[in-house]
């Protein structure tokens, strides 16, 4: 029986392999959406409301559970308090800049191609619920934005 | 769980809303004037069906029978739904489907600020988190009731229409049975707001029609109906 601390660092090591199924640069414990790590409970929140992955994501989370022998574990979901986009790490945003959406500071966005911050919103509603759409007024091109919520 | 009808009513309420609303939207999806407009209006589309899905489970729990959130949205007949007439009525035109918007997003912002203080933490949860993404869909149609106000002679002639042809859905918001009448002055001072900057007068008051929170719609409900549930009522219990 593993102690408490030591089996939670073992559940977020693998969570942490778990790739979020719209984003896969970022994992489900990049984007803060697994809570806590209890002795039989792992404890997710989902990110909008609305999110069509939040499914997707639970039924990963329990794969990747049973696969490392922790298919007793079980997956609790809470909607309090509410997910904020201040709960993705900052080794997350790093990862989304590279992959080419600008993360979610409370700045004017910034180019994840160029870097400048001379942008312009296209649309407040993009691809996905939690990612707006810009336009970078040096380089040209078009990116994501990921929405400060 | 000891039954408790009235949370059991509000819960309904409030998912058969958002439900509904969630439903209509999506019938716009791959048909909006634009790109952008059709991402927007399924993103604001899904954002309603989440909010139902959670205030669906928890009248599912409240009620006791067994019923989960599919129970609930694909197995109860028009005279069960507890939505308000305003988000049941069609699309209608770009400038319709705005109209709807604007006056239901600016009230559902300022029900939800209110449900966050609610005595039942369930309903807390739920309105805490739905409530940034509401904030999003009032923006929205805020910004484009100004946009087609004051635009062009058609679009403001059609924006006109629209919000003529949702304005006697707006009292059955504020009824004193089953609405919000202390949301009205807030509400009242936001709509105006937009409307000034629109440069559009607000439609003249008229004797509202009201039903819907005791299940007496308008026949546009069952149309939609009809198509929401078709699959559950032709393969009961059919899953993905």
């Amino acid at each position: 029986m593993l102690a408490e601390q030591s089996l939670k660092d073992r559940v977020l090591e693998i969570l942490s392999h778990v790739p979020d199924p719209e984003i896969p640069c970022v994992s489900v414990v990049d984007l803060g959406i697994v809570r806590d790590v209890r002795g039989d409970a792992v404890v997710i929140t989902p990110t909008y409301t609305g999110c069509p992955a939040t499914v997707a994501i639970e039924a990963d989370i329990r794969t990747a559970l049973d696969r490392a022998g922790f298919a007793a574990m079980k997956i609790e979901t809470t909607l309090s308090p509410p997910w904020t986009t201040d709960w993705i790490s900052a080794e997350g945003c790093e990862k989304l800049r590279a992959y080419g959406i600008a993360p979610p500071v409370k700045t004017a966005p910034e180019c994840p191609r160029c870097g400048s911050t001379h942008t312009e919103e296209i649309s407040r509603f993009g691809s996905t619920p939690c990612k707006s759409l810009h336009r970078c007024l040096d380089c040209r091109e078009p990116f994501d934005r990921f929405k400060c919520h | 769980m000891a039954h408790d009808p009235k949370l059991l009513d509000h819960a309904l309420r409030l998912g058969d809303d958002s439900l509904i609303l969630g439903q209509r939207l999506s019938e716009w999806c791959g048909h909006a004037p634009m790109l952008e407009v059709d991402l927007a209006l399924a993103n604001i589309g899904l954002d309603l069906i989440g909010q139902a899905t959670h205030f669906l489970k928890l009248a599912g729990e409240v009620e006791g029978k067994g019923r989960d959130t599919d129970a609930l949205a694909f197995r109860r007949d028009v005279l069960d739904f507890k939505n308000c007439l305003l988000v049941e009525q069609p699309n209608g035109d770009f400038a319709q489907t705005i109209a709807r918007q604007f006056l239901f997003s600016n009230w559902q912002e300022l029900l939800f600020h209110e449900l966050c203080a609610a005595p039942e933490p369930r309903l807390v949860a739920i309105a805490q988190k739905a409530v940034k993404e509401v904030a999003y869909h009032a923006r929205y149609a805020n910004e484009w009731v100004v946009r087609l106000g004051d635009g062009t002679e058609e679009s403001r002639a059609r924006m006109i229409a629209g919000l003529d042809w949702m304005w006697r859905f707006v009292d059955e918001l504020f009824d004193a049975d089953g609405g919000t009448p202390s949301l009205r002055g807030e509400w009242d001072a936001r709509i105006a707001a937009t409307l000034g900057e629109a440069k559009l007068e607000t439609p003249k008051a008229r004797r509202g029609v009201k039903g819907g929170r005791a299940g007496h719609h308008s026949e546009h409900l069952g149309h939609l109906l009809t198509e929401m549930q078709f699959l559950q009522r032709a393969y009961p219990d059919a899953v993905w």
